[in-house]
C-alpha cells in the first residue's frame, strides 16, 4: 500500500501550479487514502480484539481463581500442600479439604512420561523421514502423520479404554486405570505433533552442515548424531515442549483412562487424577460463586499458569536457537 | 568473471563468429577491461612457480563418464593429478569442472540419479570399487564454496574430524587444533576465540577455518570448489597464500572461475568446456600457448 501511494505523492516538481491543481491532485489521492485507513483499521480492530479475549480470559480465570484465597480464606499451603481432594467435607479443624496436590502430580506425572514415551519415536519417526528414505516419507509417512494430529482426542480416549487399559490389568493386575495408561493415551495423541514438528527442524538444517561432515569422513550416522541433531536441537526441543503443553492440557482422553480419584498415586497402575479431569467432572455440579466453585477455578489457573510458562520457554529456546544458527 | 560465464552457454565455438557480433555488442566495455586486466597481469610475472614437469600422479581418472539421470555431465575425462602440485580446473559455468572435482571424493554420491563411469584411481587404488567412501574421503578432504562452518565452537568445528574418527585425548586434541589452524594461516586471529561460535566469523575467517577443519584429519589431497568465490580481495590473497604453502604437504586440486587465481597458484592447469576436458598441462603453457583453439578463446576471452 505504502508503495502505491507513493508515486502519486507531489514528489520534486518545481511548483508552478495553481493551488487548484495542487487540491485536485490531492483529492485524487483521497480513495487510496481512504483505502489505506480501512485497511488498516479493520486489521488492527482484529488484532485488538484477539488481545482483548486474551486478557479477559486470564483476569477471569485470576479472579475466580484467587478468590478462593482470598474471600474464601483458603491457605496457598493447604491448597498446593493439601493430600486430600474432598472440597465438600472439611477436616478435623474445620477447614475444607481441597489439597491440589494430588492433582497436579497427576497431572506433571502424564505430561512427563507421555513426553518420555514421545520423544525416541518422533525423533526416530522424524529421522527416517528427512534423512533416511526422503521420497517415500516425504510422499507417504508424513502425510499420514499429519493426518493423526486430526483425530479428535475423545477417540484416542476410546482406543485407550479398549485397548490399553485392558492390556495393562492383564499384565500389572488391578484395574488397569491410572498414570500409565493415561501417560501412553497422551503419547499417541501428542506423538504425531511433535513428529511433524521435529521433521520440519531436522529439514530446516542447512544441506551444507551435512556435506561438510560427510567430506570429513564421517559416515551418515555419525553426520546425523552430531551435525543435524545438534543444530536441529532448538527446534526439537520446541516440539517437544509444544506436546507437552497439549499434554498438560488434554482432558477428555486422559479422564476416560486415568481412573479419577484424587489421590496421590502410590504406583503407575493405580487410578489417579489430572487438573483437568477434576476439572471437567467437578465444574458442571458446583454453583457459580460457591467456595466449591471457585477452587476448581484455581485448579484452572494453575493449568493457565502452567500453559503460559510452556509457551515462554518455548519462545526463550527459539531466540536461543536463533543466536546459534546465525 | 562471472557476466563472462553466462555468455558461455551461446553457441560461440568459432573465434570468427564470436569476434563479429561482440564488436556491435554495446558492452564491450568488459572485454576492454578484461583485456587491460589480462595485460597488467602479464606486466607483474604472475605465475606460479615452475612444475617439476614429471612429478608422480597422486590421483588419475581414466575415461570417467558421469550422468545426472539422462544428462551426460562428464564425457571421457582422463587426467593426472600431479602430487604435491596445485591442479586448477577452469572452464565457463556448467562445464563440469566442479562435478569431476567432487567425482574426486565421490561426494556425488550423495546426488540422486547421478551414475559415474570409468575409473578414478588414489595412489592406484580404484576409489570406487575399492574403496570405502568414508575412508575415501578422510584422505581426500574438501573445502566447499560457501564457508560452511558447524554451528559449534571454533575448536568443536576443527577438532570435529579427528573426534568423529577417535581421538579423544584432550592434549592430542589441542595439539592437532592449534597445528591445523596454523596452517590454515588464523590462528593469529582466531586463538583468543577457540570458544566462539563458528558462524560469527568473519567469511575470511570462516572459509580458513574450514580449510582448517579439513587439514585436521590430515587428508593427502585437498580439493577446493571454488573456495574464494564468496570472498573479499584480501581474504582470497590470503587464501591463495596459503594454497602457495600447503602444497608442500598436500595436493591440491581447485575450481576456480579466476583465471588469473589459476595463474597466480596452480602448477598444472586443465580445461573444461561442456563437460569434456579439452586441454591440460603446465599453466603457463595453457595460458601463453595453448594447443586447443577452443582453450586458446576461452584464455583470451574471447568467449566465457
Amino acid at each position: 500500500m505504502a508503495e502505491a501511494v507513493q508515486p502519486a505523492a507531489p514528489a520534486p516538481q518545481p511548483a508552478p501550479q495553481a493551488p487548484q491543481a495542487a487540491r485536485a491532485r490531492a483529492k485524487r489521492m483521497m480513495p487510496k487514502k481512504r483505502v489505506e485507513l480501512l485497511g488498516g483499521g479493520i486489521s488492527g480492530a482484529c488484532a485488538g480484539l484477539a488481545t482483548l479475549l486474551v486478557v479477559t480470559l486470564i483476569f477471569m480465570v485470576a479472579q475466580h481463581g484467587l478468590a478462593t484465597f482470598t474471600t474464601d480464606g483458603i491457605s496457598l499451603a493447604s491448597f498446593f500442600g493439601g493430600t486430600t481432594w474432598n472440597p465438600h467435607s472439611t477436616d478435623d479443624a474445620g477447614a475444607p479439604l481441597v489439597g491440589a496436590l494430588p492433582m497436579i502430580i497427576g497431572s506433571f506425572g502424564v505430561t512427563i512420561m507421555s513426553t518420555l514415551f514421545v520423544f525416541p519415536f518422533a525423533i526416530g519417526a522424524a529421522i527416517f523421514v528427512v534423512e533416511i528414505q526422503p521420497t517415500f516419507g516425504r510422499k507417504v509417512l508424513q502425510p499420514v502423520i499429519e493426518l493423526l494430529v486430526g483425530i479428535p482426542s475423545v477417540v484416542f480416549g476410546l482406543l485407550g479404554l479398549s485397548i490399553i487399559v485392558p492390556f495393562i490389568r492383564g499384565i500389572a493386575g488391578g484395574t488397569g486405570y491410572g498414570l500409565l495408561a493415561g501417560s501412553i493415551v497422551l503419547a499417541v495423541m501428542v506423538l504425531p505433533t511433535v513428529t511433524s514438528l521435529s521433521i520440519d527442524a531436522i529439514a530446516a538444517v542447512p544441506k551444507s552442515y551435512r556435506e561438510g561432515s560427510l567430506g570429513l569422513g564421517c559416515s551418515r550416522w555419525q553426520t546425523i548424531w552430531k551435525v543435524v541433531l545438534r543444530s536441529a536441537l532448538p527446534g526439537i526441543m520446541t516440539a517437544l515442549i509444544l506436546g507437552m503443553t497439549r499434554a498438560f492440557g488434554e482432558a477428555l482422553a486422559v479422564q476416560m483412562v486415568i481412573g479419577n480419584a484424587a489421590v496421590i498415586p502410590t504406583s503407575l497402575v493405580t487410578p489417579a487424577a489430572t487438573l483437568t479431569s477434576v476439572l471437567t467432572m467437578g465444574m458442571g455440579n458446583e454453583a457459580m460463586g460457591t467456595m466449591y466453585n471457585d477452587v476448581l477455578w484455581s485448579l484452572a489457573l494453575v493449568l493457565l499458569a502452567m500453559s503460559l510458562a510452556f509457551i515462554l520457554i518455548v519462545h526463550l529456546i527459539g531466540r536461543k536457537g536463533a543466536k546459534i544458527n546465525g | 568473471m562471472q557476466q563472462q560465464s553466462t555468455e558461455a552457454n551461446k553457441p560461440t565455438t568459432a573465434p570468427g563468429a564470436a569476434a563479429t557480433p561482440a564488436a556491435t555488442r554495446p558492452n564491450d566495455v568488459s572485454l576492454i577491461d578484461r583485456a587491460s586486466v589480462l595485460e597488467e597481469a602479464d606486466a607483474i610475472s604472475h605465475y606460479a612457480a615452475p612444475v617439476p614437469s614429471n612429478a608422480p600422479a597422486k590421483m588419475r581418472t581414466r575415461n570417467v563418464n558421469l550422468y545426472y539421470g539422462e544428462f551426460h555431465a562428464l564425457k571421457h575425462v582422463n587426467l593426472n593429478i600431479p602430487e604435491h602440485e596445485v591442479t586448477a580446473l577452469i572452464g565457463p559455468s556448467g562445464c563440469g569442472k566442479s562435478t569431476f572435482l567432487r567425482c574426486l571424493n565421490r561426494m556425488n554420491d550423495l546426488i540422486e540419479g547421478c551414475r559415474v563411469e570409468g575409473e578414478v584411481t588414489l595412489d592406484g587404488i580404484d576409489v570406487y570399487r575399492d574403496l570405502d567412501p568414508a575412508l575415501l574421503r578422510c584422505r581426500v578432504g574438501m573445502v566447499f564454496q560457501h564457508p560452511n562452518p558447524f554451528p559449534m565452537s571454533v575448536y568443536d568445528n576443527v577438532a570435529y574430524g579427528p573426534r568423529a574418527h577417535g581421538i579423544t585425548k584432550r592434549a592430542d586434541l589441542d595439539d592437532i587444533v592449534e597445528q591445523s589452524l596454523r596452517d590454515a594461516a588464523v590462528w593469529d586471529e582466531l586463538k583468543d576465540r577457540l570458544d566462539a561460535n563458528g558462524l560469527g566469523l568473519s567469511g575470511g575467517q570462516a572459509q580458513r577455518l574450514c580449510i582448517a577443519r579439513a587439514l585436521a584429519i590430515a587428508p593427502d589431497v585437498l580439493l577446493m570448489d571454488e573456495a574464494t568465490s564468496a570472498l573479499d580481495p584480501i581474504s582470497t590473497n590470503k587464501v591463495e597464500e596459503l594454497v602457495g604453502a600447503l602444497k608442500d604437504r598436500y595436493t591440491i586440486v581447485l575450481v576456480t572461475h579466476n583465471m588469473l587465481q589459476a595463474t597466480r597458484v596452480a602448477q598444472k592447469t586443465a580445461f573444461f568446456l561442456m563437460g569434456e576436458m579439452v586441454e591440460a598441462g603446465p599453466t603457463m603453457q595453457i595460458f601463453e600457448d595453448p594447443q586447443d583453439t577452443r582453450t586458446k578463446d576461452y584464455v583470451s576471452g574471447r568467449f566465457g
